[in-house]
């Protein structure tokens, strides 16, 4: 039974043994009295792609943000590496390092063109040698398909190529773990493709990707482990041919019923 | 009919124009929010220019036999003055705006510190100098603070306009910060959390990636500042600083003649108006072009 299962032991050839990459365990978030996140536990193993779906307000960004500690929790535990997120002496810069994260509202600095938004964090941050940082952006670019762009600032380009750029900025820094969140929500159905399609090469690198989508065919094309979540609890999970055809739930169905 | 149009027009078919464009035009397609709006020209300053030649006109025609002097010859005597006054004016303004504009930036970096005791000793010093009224704080320096003091030994004067200017800078200083705050306010809250999520520091984001975008949205309300402060130099004439209001006083008293002050007084409207219309004007274009691209 997939669904009772963690989706570490769901991925062929990983050991399950091993500890997974992301760890959750009964995490909760409130903002003010809104309790947003009641208990919400699953784990991620290295090289996994999970796809969380659920309607809006279910609490699947903030969960996100959680993971990074861009967002602080109330309870419950959250482990990304074996690194414990809530403790109060973490190195969070350290846990960003490995944590790059993609937004709905693609979020470039505006005062940067394409090339420096890449290359920003690796010199400021990671104090890496610029011309180094200057060749792998270079080559991001030209995985993201915007050779050329180099000079091109973020108001000069298209919401897709912008969210490449954003997504090429999050790898500029060797993430091992990538967070996306609605990354096409803004987008206008032709662009959509081209960002779904770098996603897709990402995930059959071996990165290990946690997304936030409403896109279900390509949720179902990618995910190993789908999750859907409502009003603060994961209400049903399970691999996608599983959870998209014989869905147990009953709020699964009307869910993916009003959807697709 | 046609040709005058296409002088002005290039094309008689609809253009797309940037939205507030079209808002400062005032007269659009008649969409409700097509405002009108109206904005200083250069022919309202030849307003003032009218105001100030038919009031001479008036002056020559009450012009009597006991002052053989005209108010060409007055004017001719006294623009050295006046001007050189002006000037003075001008000095003060500059050096009040950048005092203010330095204390400023670092009482704004003050309100926007994370720890809590810096920003809100920077808080209340923003709100007490913004909420103050100018003339007051003018009031405080010139009989607060010392009119010479000694520094090892050495007396440094302090000469009454140093003290004006201080006075000056002090609701500059205010506003800066405030005009700081809102533009670092006006940056969408995703810029840091991107920036978090790539893990800059939190120094690193505000003086890399927050702060530099802020400068551009910080300088129309800047340049208004100045304007503002400009204007509000000849208070200092108030408490008896020699600028261009208490030398035109003194002119007209010296002459002694009611029917100049009308014409004097609209002289020095006029060189305000020549000053200021400028930094006006540029201040609606950079804003206009801010507006169409953020």
């Amino acid at each position: 039974m997939p669904s009772e299962t963690e989706s570490g032991s769901v991925t062929a050839g990983k050991s399950a043994t091993a500890e997974p990459m992301i760890s959750l365990s009964n995490v909760h978030k409130s903002f003010g009295d809104t309790e947003v996140i009641k208990g919400i536990s699953f784990d991620v193993a290295k090289g996994d792609v999970v796809c969380i779906i659920g309607p809006s307000g279910s609490g699947k960004s903030t969960l996100l943000r959680c993971i990074n500690a861009l967002v602080p929790i109330d309870g419950g535990s959250i482990r990304v590496e074996g690194q414990e997120v809530h403790d109060a002496n973490l190195d969070r810069l350290a846990l960003r390092k490995k944590v790059g994260m993609v937004f709905q509202q693609y979020n470039l600095f505006p005062h940067k063109n394409a090339l420096d938004n890449l290359m920003m964090a690796p010199i400021k941050v990671l104090r890496q040698d610029k011309k180094e940082v200057r060749e792998r952006a270079l080559k991001l670019l030209e995985k993201v398909r915007l050779s050329g762009k180099e000079d091109a600032y973020p108001g000069e380009l298209s919401g897709g190529q912008q969210q490449r750029v954003a997504i090429a900025r999050a790898l500029a820094m060797n993430p091992d773990i990538m967070l996306f969140d609605e990354v096409t929500a803004a987008l206008d159905p032709e662009t959509v493709k081209e960002v779904l399609l770098t996603i897709r090469e990402l995930a059959e690198e071996g990165m290990t990707c946690i997304l936030v989508t409403h896109e279900m065919g390509f949720a179902r094309e990618i995910a190993d482990h789908m999750y859907l979540t409502d009003r603060g609890v994961i209400v049903e999970h399970g691999p996608p041919a599983e959870f998209f055809d014989n869905p147990k739930d009953e709020r699964t169905r009307s869910f993916l019923g009003q959807i697709l | 009919m046609k040709s005058r149009n296409s002088v002005a027009k290039p094309t008689d078919l609809p253009v797309l124009m940037p939205i507030a464009e079209r808002l400062t035009r005032g007269r659009g397609i008649g969409l409700s929010y097509d405002i009108p709006r109206l904005q200083l020209r250069a022919w309202h300053g030849l307003f003032l220019l009218g105001v100030l030649v038919f009031f001479s006109a008036s002056a020559w025609a009450q012009q009597s036999p006991d002052h053989p002097a005209t108010l060409a010859q007055a004017f001719i005597r006294w623009m050295p003055l006046l001007l050189k006054a002006f000037v003075f004016n001008i000095v003060m303004s500059f050096l009040a705006m950048s005092l203010g504009t330095i204390a400023g930036v670092g009482l704004g970096v003050m309100q926007l510190s994370p720890t809590r005791p810096t920003h809100a000793v920077g808080w209340f010093v923003t709100q007490f100098f913004r909420n103050a009224p100018w003339l007051v704080l003018l009031f405080f320096c010139m009989f607060l603070l010392p009119f010479r003091f000694s520094v090892f030994g050495v007396t440094v004067p302090f000469p009454d306009w140093i003290k004006a200017t201080l006075g000056l800078a002090l609701p500059v200083m205010a506003n800066v910060a405030e005009i700081m705050r809102g533009a670092v306010a006006s940056i969408p809250s995703g810029q840091w959390e991107a920036a978090h999520s790539l893990a800059f520091s939190r120094r690193q984001i505000m003086f890399g990636i927050i702060l530099p975008q802020c400068i551009r949205r910080m300088l129309p309300p800047w340049m208004n500042l100045y304007a503002i402060l400009t204007m509000a130099t000849v208070l200092a004439s108030i408490v008896g600083v020699s600028e261009v209001m208490t030398q035109t006083q003194r002119v007209l008293s010296a002459e002694n003649r009611p029917e100049f002050i009308v014409p004097f007084y609209a002289f020095v409207l006029l060189l305000f108006f020549v000053y200021c219309y400028p930094i006006a004007r540029y201040t609606q274009k950079l804003e206009l072009r801010y507006a169409v691209r953020d």
